[in-house]
C-alpha cells in the first residue's frame, strides 16, 4: 500500500507543477479542416527554415476555430485562426467583447466544391438549378416557384430528360461541415433563386427563403457520408452510379479514378475555379489576433512564410497541395494589408 | 423430486412414473432443436471471424506497403562551395548549406539534356524534400565527405513511391495522373540503370508528423501516447484500487455507499467526449494546464478509466474467498495487513487484468482529446508530458482525411502499428494473469 500512496502523491504533484503558468514560444492555430492542408505545410515549412519551434495546429472546423481564437488575450489563446468562410459579425462582436479589439484578416485562395463520379460511369454536366431540384427537400410546383411540394424526383432524367436515367444518389458532408455550408450556400441557394418567385421570397420572408433553399432532402438520395473526403471518394469508385461532394484538392489527388461534373457549363478545372468562373467556390481565410504579435515570437514571421510567393504564389508549394491561389493583384494588397497588421472592419 | 412424481402417477396413473414416455419424435424435435442451437452458434462465430478477417485483410493490404518507402540512387558531388562556404567545416557552418543544391545538381548531371526550367522542375520533383534531409544527416556524421563524390540512396517524392507501388495506374491518359509522361521516361531511365529500389521505410518509425506523407511518422504520436499513458496509469491506477479497496473492505453498506457504487456503474457507461468536455472545463481552464499537453489527455483518459478499474478491482476483491480473510483476523491481523498481505496479492491478476484492459481503451480514444487541443498537426516529437503532442488514434484519424494518395496507405500503417500495441497489452494482460492466478 504505501507504493500506492507515493504513487498518488507524484500524481497530485505533477498536476501542481502543470498549474504554474508557462510562457508560450510557440504559434498555436486552430480552426478550419479546409485550411488545415495548408496551414499545416506551411506551419512545417516555417518550423524547418527558421528558428522557431514548428507551429501547433489544430482542427477543430472554422466555428470552433474561431470560438477559442476570440475567447481572450493570453498565451492560454490561440494566435491565428482559419476559417473556410469569412469571419461573422457575431464573432468580431464576441472578441470585442473579449478585449480582442484588433484582428488581420489574410485571405488565402479559393476553394472549388466539386460534384463528382466515378470515371466508369460517362461524364455529365448539370446546371444549379438542376442540383437543386435534385436535392431539396422541397421543390417548386410550378416553373414561378409560386407553390411548393415534397421532392418528387428518383430519377436524374426525372429532373431533366437531358440527364442519365439513373437513380439520384449522392454522398455528401453533414451539417457540422464547412463544405456542406458553403455548398448550400453556393450551389443549392444559387439553383433556388432562379425561381422568380422564391427569389421574390428572399426579401419579403428571408426565414423561409433560407428554409427553402438550404433545406436538403432526407429520404435517402442525399446520404450523409461523414467529414471523410477520401471515404467518401472510396465509395465513388467502388459504385460508379454515386456522386460525391468535396473539395477541389481531393479530386485533384484522385484525377484518376473520379471525374468533376461541368456546372452550369464549366468544369472543376485549376483554371476555372480560380478565375471564378466555377459557379461553386469559395474562400478561405485566415485570422491574426495583433495583440500577440510581437510577443509570441514567430506570428509576422509565419504570415511572411504564408504569402510568400513560393507559398502561394502560381508556382507555389500550396498550389501542388491543392491551393487555388487569387490573383496577382489580390496577392499584392493581400501581403500589404497583412504584413502592416491591417486591422479588420466589419 | 419424488413428490411430484407421486402427484404425477397419481393423476396418469403412469407404469413408469419418474420418467416421461420416450416418444420418438419428441425426441428427435429436442435433438433437432439442439443442433438448430449449435449451428447458430457457428454461423455466429463464422460471421464474426470472417468480419475480422476482413477488416483484417483490408488493413493490411491497404498498408503493407508503407513500411517500405522508393530510394533513387544519385551520384552526388559533395561540393564544397555549396556546403562550407566559409570553409570552417564546423556543424554551424555546415548547416547553412544548400542541401536542395547538391540533388538538384546531381540530376540535372544524369539528365543533362533537361534544359528548360519547367522541365527541371518536374525533374526536382522526382525527389522527395525529405532528400535535402538526408544530405544534411549524411554531411553532419561524417563532416569529412565534403568536397567528395559518392552514390546515394535518396528519398523518392510520394508520387514516385505510388506509381512504382502500382497505385498510380501508368496507362491513364497523362493529365488523370500526378506523373507525367517525361517523368515516367526518367522514372524508367533511372530504373533500367537498377538505380531504383524499395527498401524499409525507417523514417516511419522515427518521425513526427509532416505535411509531405513520403517525410510523415509515427513516432511523435507514439511518444504522445507513451506520456498520456503514463499520466492515465499514475492517477487512475493507485486511485482506482484505493477507491476499491475501501468501498469493498471498509466501507459501511448504507444508502450513501449504494449511491456511490450506482454512480461509479453509471460513469462507466458515459459518451468519452462527455469527458472531454470536462476535461476542458476542469483542466484546462481550473487547472491552467496548457492545452495538446499529453498531460491534459493523460488526465482526461484517467477520469475515464477509473470507473473500469474499481469495477474490476471490487470483482477481484470479492472473488478472495472470506476464509482467508477470517482466518488472517483470526491469527490477528489487522485490517489493514489483512488487506495488503492476503487480499490484495491475491486480488492482484484480476486488478491488473481491469487496469491493462481499461488502458487499451484509453489508448484508442480520440473523441475527449478533441477539445483539450490534441487533435492537432504536431511535428516536433514531445520530451515531457507538457509538451504539446497527438496519439497514435488521431494521428490515424488526420491521415485518414488528407488529399493526398500516399495517405491512404500511412493510415493503414498507423493502425497496424495501434492494433499492435493493443494486442501487445492485452497479451501482457493474459501473461500477468496465468503468472499470478491462484486456485483454491
Amino acid at each position: 500500500m504505501n507504493k500506492h500512496i507515493v504513487f498518488a502523491v507524484a500524481a497530485v504533484a505533477s498536476i501542481g507543477v502543470a498549474t504554474a503558468a508557462q510562457a508560450r514560444d510557440q504559434i498555436r492555430i486552430v480552426g478550419s479542416s479546409t485550411v488545415f492542408p495548408f496551414s499545416t505545410a506551411v506551419a512545417e515549412r516555417f518550423g524547418k527554415s527558421t528558428e522557431f519551434k514548428t507551429p501547433v495546429v489544430e482542427s477543430t472546423g472554422s466555428g470552433g476555430g474561431l470560438k477559442l481564437f476570440c475567447s481572450g488575450v493570453g498565451v492560454r489563446h490561440p494566435d491565428i485562426a482559419n476559417a473556410s468562410r469569412r469571419i461573422k459579425k457575431s464573432e468580431v462582436d464576441r472578441c470585442a467583447r473579449n478585449g480582442i479589439k484588433a484582428i488581420t484578416e489574410v485571405k488565402i485562395g479559393y476553394d472549388g466544391i466539386v460534384l463528382a463520379n466515378s470515371r466508369k460511369a460517362k461524364p455529365a454536366g448539370i446546371t444549379l438549378k438542376q442540383l437543386y431540384l435534385a436535392l431539396a427537400k422541397s421543390v417548386p410546383a410550378d416553373a414561378r416557384g409560386e407553390t411548393l411540394k415534397d421532392n418528387p424526383y428518383r430519377m436524374w432524367s426525372d429532373i431533366d430528360p437531358s440527364l442519365p436515367r439513373r437513380k439520384i444518389e449522392v454522398l455528401g458532408p453533414p451539417p457540422t461541415s464547412g463544405t456542406r455550408d458553403a455548398f448550400v450556400e453556393l450551389a443549392m441557394e444559387g439553383g433556388c433563386k432562379r425561381f422568380p418567385a422564391i427569389e421574390a421570397m428572399r426579401k419579403a420572408d428571408k426565414k423561409r427563403y433560407k428554409a427553402v433553399c438550404h433545406g436538403i432532402r432526407e429520404d435517402g438520395a442525399f446520404i450523409e457520408a461523414g467529414e471523410n473526403d477520401v471515404l467518401i471518394i472510396q465509395k465513388l469508385v467502388a459504385n460508379p452510379n454515386a456522386y460525391g461532394i468535396f473539395g477541389f484538392s481531393f479530386l485533384d489527388a484522385n484525377a484518376d479514378r473520379i471525374q468533376g461534373t461541368a456546372v452550369n457549363g464549366v468544369a472543376p478545372e485549376f483554371e476555372t475555379v480560380s478565375s471564378g468562373e466555377y459557379p461553386v467556390s469559395r474562400s478561405m481565410y485566415f485570422y491574426v489576433k495583433q495583440a500577440h504579435v510581437g510577443v509570441i515570437p514567430g506570428i509576422e514571421e509565419y504570415v511572411g512564410e504564408f504569402t510568400a510567393e513560393r507559398a502561394w504564389g502560381p508556382d507555389g508549394y500550396l498550389v501542388d497541395k491543392g491551393l487555388i491561389p487569387l490573383s496577382d493583384a489580390d496577392r499584392k494588397k493581400t501581403v500589404q494589408a497583412a504584413m502592416s497588421g491591417a486591422k479588420l472592419s466589419m | 423430486m419424488t413428490d411430484a412424481g407421486e402427484t404425477l402417477s397419481g393423476r396418469h396413473r403412469d407404469p413408469a412414473p419418474n420418467r416421461p414416455a420416450l416418444d420418438d419424435r419428441r425426441l428427435r424435435r429436442r435433438y433437432a432443436a439442439e443442433r438448430r442451437f449449435k449451428a447458430c452458434g457457428v454461423v455466429a462465430i463464422g460471421v464474426a471471424t470472417i468480419a475480422l478477417a476482413w477488416l483484417l485483410f483490408s488493413i493490411v493490404a491497404q498498408g503493407y506497403q508503407a513500411f517500405v518507402h522508393t530510394y533513387i540512387k544519385l551520384d552526388v558531388a559533395f561540393d564544397a562551395q555549396q556546403l562550407d562556404p566559409t570553409g570552417g567545416n564546423t556543424p554551424e557552418a555546415l548547416a547553412r548549406g544548400n542541401y536542395g543544391g547538391l540533388y538538384k545538381n546531381a540530376l540535372r548531371d544524369r539528365f543533362a539534356d533537361v534544359k528548360n526550367r519547367r522541365d527541371r522542375r518536374a525533374l526536382y520533383a522526382l525527389l522527395s524534400r525529405g532528400a535535402e534531409d538526408d544530405l544534411h544527416a549524411m554531411v553532419l556524421s561524417d563532416p569529412s565527405i565534403v568536397g567528395s563524390r559518392k552514390e546515394v540512396w535518396l528519398t523518392a517524392s510520394d508520387d514516385v513511391d505510388m506509381l512504382l507501388k502500382g497505385k498510380i495506374d501508368r496507362d491513364r491518359p497523362e493529365r488523370e495522373r500526378p506523373i507525367e509522361d517525361r517523368q515516367l521516361a526518367w522514372i524508367d531511365s533511372l530504373a533500367a540503370d537498377g538505380r531504383v529500389e524499395t527498401r524499409f521505410n525507417t523514417r516511419f518509425f522515427s518521425a513526427g508528423a509532416s505535411r509531405e506523407p513520403e517525410l510523415a511518422g509515427i513516432w511523435g504520436a507514439i511518444m504522445g501516447s507513451f506520456f498520456a499513458m503514463m499520466v492515465t496509469l499514475l492517477l487512475s491506477f493507485p486511485v482506482g484500487v484505493g477507491a476499491a479497496v475501501y468501498l469493498e473492505e471498509f466501507a459501511p453498506r448504507n444508502r450513501w455507499t449504494d449511491l456511490i457504487e450506482v454512480n461509479i456503474n453509471n460513469l462507466a457507461a458515459v459518451p468519452s467526449i462527455v469527458f472531454g468536455l470536462l476535461g476542458l472545463a476542469v483542466i484546462l481552464n481550473f487547472f491552467g494546464v496548457p492545452r495538446s499537453a499529453p498531460l491534459a489527455g493523460g488526465m482526461v483518459l484517467a477520469l475515464m478509466t477509473l470507473p473500469t478499474i474499481i469495477i474490476a478491482t471490487r470483482a477481484a476483491l470479492k472473488a478472495v474467498p472470506p476464509s482467508i480473510r477470517e482466518a488472517a483476523l483470526g491469527i490477528g491481523a489487522s485490517r489493514l495487513q489483512v488487506i495488503n498481505h492476503h487480499v490484495l496479492p491475491l486480488a492482484l491478476p484480476g486488478i491488473l487484468t481491469g487496469t491493462i484492459i481499461g488502458m487499451a481503451q484509453a489508448l484508442g480514444e480520440t473523441a475527449p482529446l478533441l477539445m483539450i487541443g490534441m487533435v492537432a498537426f504536431i511535428v516536433d516529437i514531445p520530451t515531457d508530458p507538457l509538451s504539446p503532442a497527438t496519439v497514435l488514434p488521431v494521428q490515424i484519424y488526420l491521415w485518414s482525411d488528407m488529399p493526398e494518395r500516399s495517405f491512404v496507405e500511412k493510415t493503414s500503417a498507423a493502425i497496424m502499428v495501434l492494433l499492435g500495441f493493443l494486442v501487445i497489452m492485452n497479451a501482457v494482460a493474459i501473461y500477468l494473469r496465468r503468472k499470478f492466478e491462484r486456485r483454491w
